[in-house]
């Protein structure tokens, strides 16, 4: 039996597969661009095998790519990925989550569909949108986008979502009514007192092993909820900045996870002091430790955005990120050492981590 | 009949391609549509929105005027050109 690891890689021309022994992770092949060279913001890997790739042309709108052969032949529907003739047309898909036979897609202008017919067909998740607070959702600088889905292992009417800049969203009913998760979460860029919604999330993951734990990179800082989003705890301390896009949890510890700090808002948004470095906290965030062997250390005024990293689910773990520069670095010691995967790609939007046996 | 010029960038997103030239009866550019996305299901998703035209940076020439209407009404034998329009970088 062959074991492999594939990073699936999206880019602003079109999605790539990155492959490597699995043992060794050390030399990448790298097959694409796929999809007609459209960008892609996610591309993952479903139920069977099956590839999704999920973006928006500027000429052609939104669609979701399928590949049934490992990325030798694509597909692609965007049936029913509308708010109707009425509404804002959707005009890119930022994020693809495959659950037990669902696939949900995140969108923008931000709301969420699903489909249970394998990406063909999509059906709006409308109570989102029908929030109180959707009149006010203002877009971040990447627009106003869904980016983040948590499905709860047990309960599949229990998501989460998250919205650039609106906040964190739970509902326990499948989608027909939401709540806001964001109490403790700042909104340093809206005056007066904390607000109910706003808030600017980069990325919300959960942790299949301990579903009620929430992790979030946020435009303010880097929080932890251990009650399903209902109170946050910020653990931005020891941290250079509490600035980043992608944050990824340990496939096999909930306690262990990954940001990478960017030097700020208005700074250029590359790692600090063109040294590039990522943080791990093995103890939910009480503590930070920087991992940069192997990665450039000077001079290198990188930006991983907030899809960008993941992990593969080996032991050790390997850690992965692209950075909008076209560059994917690679770490099969969950990153104590790092090497560069691939270079000279077009900027890289998301990167996913999956192991191949056949 | 009115003899249709699909983009390559267009005819590509479907397993089965489309010919770059193809001939249809229609009676407006409407119906055209109609008779593109029976041929190749998907094919009005990527050349017009959720609203009641021809999507933003979609050009449709009919006889050489750009025409974004799609009661619009096609004469006999027109020619009908769909370009991308010239973006990216």
């Amino acid at each position: 039996m062959s074991r492999r690891v594939q990073l699936l890689v999206g880019t602003r021309k079109g999605a790539f597969i990155l492959e490597s022994d699995a043992d060794a992770r050390r030399e990448w092949q790298v097959r694409g661009p796929f999809c007609e060279t459209w960008p892609i913001h996610h591309f993952v890997r479903g139920e069977g095998g099956l590839l999704f790739a999920a973006g928006g042309s500027a000429w052609y709108g939104p669609s979701v790519w399928r590949s049934d052969d490992g990325g030798s032949s694509w597909s692609q529907s965007s049936t029913g990925l509308t708010y109707g003739p009425d509404e804002p047309e959707v005009t890119t898909i930022w994020n693809l989550t495959p659950v037990d036979g669902t696939l949900y897609a995140g969108v923008e202008p931000a709301g969420l569909f699903r489909s249970t017919d394998g990406g063909r067909a999509w059906s709006h998740v409308e109570g989102l949108r029908q929030h109180p607070s959707r009149p006010e959702w203002q877009p971040g600088a990447g627009g106003l986008c869904l980016h983040s889905i948590a499905v709860h292992p047990a309960d599949p009417n229990r998501l989460w979502v998250a919205i650039s800049a609106a906040g964190t969203f739970e509902t326990i009913d499948g989608g027909a009514t939401w709540q806001t998760r964001n109490k403790g979460v700042r909104a340093d860029f809206i005056p007066g007192p904390p607000p109910d919604f706003g808030h600017c999330v980069h990325k919300l993951r959960l942790h299949a092993e301990r579903p009620d734990t929430l992790y979030q990179q946020n435009h303010c800082g880097v929080y932890r909820s251990d009650d399903g989003g209902r109170q946050w705890t910020e653990i931005t301390g020891g941290l250079p900045s509490e600035f980043g896009f992608p944050l990824a949890i340990h496939p096999h510890d909930p306690a262990t996870i990954y940001v990478i700090p960017h030097n700020g808002p208005e700074a250029g948004r590359h790692m600090i002091d063109g040294h590039a470095a990522v943080w791990r906290s093995r103890d939910r965030g009480e503590s930070w430790q920087q991992l940069d062997d192997g990665l450039p250390t000077s001079n290198a005024y990188l930006t991983a955005l907030r899809e960008a990293m993941a992990m593969d689910s080996l032991d050790p773990a390997g850690v992965y990120f692209g950075t909008s520069t076209g560059q994917v670095f690679a770490s099969s010691d969950e990153g104590e050492h790092w090497q560069l995967a691939a270079d000279f790609l077009p900027p890289v939007w998301s990167v996913e981590a999956t192991l191949v046996e056949d | 009949m009115a003899k249709v010029h699909l983009p390559r960038s267009l005819v590509t997103l479907f397993p089965a391609p489309p010919p770059r030239q193809v001939e249809l009866q229609a009676a407006s550019l409407g119906e055209l549509i109609d008779q593109l996305e029976a041929r190749w299901p998907g094919m009005r998703d990527r050349l017009c929105g959720s609203g009641p035209g021809i999507r933003e940076h979609i050009n449709v020439f009919v006889d050489g005027e750009r025409e974004r209407d799609l009661t619009a009404q096609l004469p006999g034998g027109a020619v009908v050109h769909v370009i991308p329009a010239v973006a990216g970088g």
